[in-house]
């Protein structure tokens, strides 16, 4: 089974999409912040990775530089999944390395269709 | 909406969209058609079946028709098909019209839009890697029954739900600008593609000759014998080297000889030379004319 690290502050978010990805048939890791995600990562690195922006402590955007430079760090899918909803975010998020982007509100099949997108299911 | 108000319903949408709406789906005829009654300030279901047995054809019929038909749709669905298009189909009938440069898709039951739209971002992805292509013409006729949905595929404005649903955040990007909550498509992809009304129960020969005719998810809702002879009918308008895309649940096998599958390429149909020597000049079914 592949792994996914869910990274949102919002623990209703992180519950949604923890039901969502378990019925694709990932393992669920939840992060609150960039910096749980970071460690996470350091620790062991997913397959994939869904990715809120606005977060306390360290925002999605920097975790992704960050995790883009540890050793094996370009290896997971990183998805963001946030209500940055604009042509400039998702510009930045890709240039900064992101595989795909949901724009929230989501739901199953977009998910779904995203994760299907770069290869995860 | 009385048992003999539904019958009647069941065969007027047969009769004008090949739909074959099952016995027990009264509750969906219900629940499709209350917008339509309030829409024409009609009280009742009854009253508006009353209405089209006076007036079959009003616009109270057409709005009546095309309500019950089901437009889902989405970008690259099914993925593979579109994958056959950029990866089998595109560079075979590059090669088979370096002559001629003119390669003519139809779609032929194209909804809101994201098949043909898709088809051209293939087309325009693919030219900015081979410039050769550059030379070329393609011209996407996409057409439906339906003259709502056109209308919506014409200003190629997609909500954020709809452009989430298949589309690669790449090509977001590239081709679409952001206008309020919604994304539209841009004006150099939306001039690739012509849209126009057609219903494929209709004759359909003016429109002439095509390479590759992607005809999906409309032909599970006709019965058998109206499946053939769409599906023969398509088939006098391909070219011999052409290719036909039929939905994931779709298939010829045991209803025409006049395509045979591409066994490796799923959902891939070509013309059946054999079949088209044999084949009588009677259409099965017979197209109507007009309209
Ligand atoms: C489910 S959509 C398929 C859209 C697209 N081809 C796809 O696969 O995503 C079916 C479409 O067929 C159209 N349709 C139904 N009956 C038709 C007919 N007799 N002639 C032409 N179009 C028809 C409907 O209006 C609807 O837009």
């Amino acid at each position: 089974m592949k792994t996914c690290l869910v990274v949102d502050d919002s623990s209703v978010i992180r519950k949604v999409a923890r039901r969502i990805l378990e019925g694709l048939e990932f393992t669920i890791e939840e992060a609150e912040d960039g910096e749980q995600a970071l460690d996470a990562c350091r620790r062991r690195l997913p397959e994939a990775i869904l990715l809120d922006w606005n977060m306390p402590k360290m925002d999605g955007y920097e975790f992704l530089r960050l995790l883009r430079r540890l050793p094996g760090g370009d290896g997971p899918k990183v998805v963001f999944c946030t209500t940055e909803n604009d042509v400039a975010h998702i510009a930045r998020a890709l240039h900064a390395g992101a595989n795909e982007y949901i724009m929230k509100p989501f739901d199953k099949e977009i998910v779904e269709a995203k994760f299907q997108e770069v290869g995860l299911i | 909406m009385t048992p003999d108000d539904f019958d009647f319903l069941r065969k007027m949408l047969r009769e004008r969209s090949g739909l074959v709406l099952a016995a027990e789906k009264q509750y969906l005829a219900e629940s499709r058609l209350l917008p339509v009654a309030r829409k024409y300030n009609i009280a009742s279901l009854g009253d508006l079946v009353q209405q089209l047995r006076v007036m079959p054809n009003s616009p109270l019929a057409v709005a009546t028709v095309e309500a019950m038909t089901t437009n889902e749709t989405f970008f690259f669905r099914d993925k593979l098909p579109y994958d056959h298009f950029r990866d089998t189909i595109l560079p075979a009938l590059v090669a088979a019209h370096d002559r001629d440069k003119r390669i003519r898709i139809w779609c032929a039951a194209a909804s809101t839009g994201q098949e043909p739209y898709s088809l051209a971002l293939i087309i325009r992805e693919l030219a900015q890697k081979e410039p050769a292509l550059a030379a070329y013409r393609f011209d996407i006729l996409a057409t439906d029954l339906s003259g709502d949905v056109l209308e919506r595929a014409r200003s190629g404005i997609y909500s954020q739900f709809e452009v989430q649903r298949g589309l690669p955040i790449q090509l977001l990007l590239k081709y679409f600008s952001q206008v309020g909550e919604t994304w539209q498509i841009a004006p150099e992809i939306r001039a690739m593609v012509q849209f126009r009304t057609l219903n494929l129960l209709n004759d359909f020969s003016p429109l002439g000759r095509f390479d590759v005719v992607f005809c999906r998810n409309v032909l599970i809702y006709f019965d058998q014998p109206t499946k053939i002879q769409v599906l023969n009918r398509i088939a006098r308008q391909i070219a011999e080297d052409g290719y036909l895309a039929l939905g994931a649940a779709e298939t010829v096998v045991g209803l025409t000889d006049a395509f045979r599958p591409l066994t490796e390429k799923r959902g891939l149909y070509v013309p059946n030379p054999a079949a088209r020597d044999l084949e009588p000049l009677a259409m099965a079914g017979g197209a109507r004319r007009g309209m």
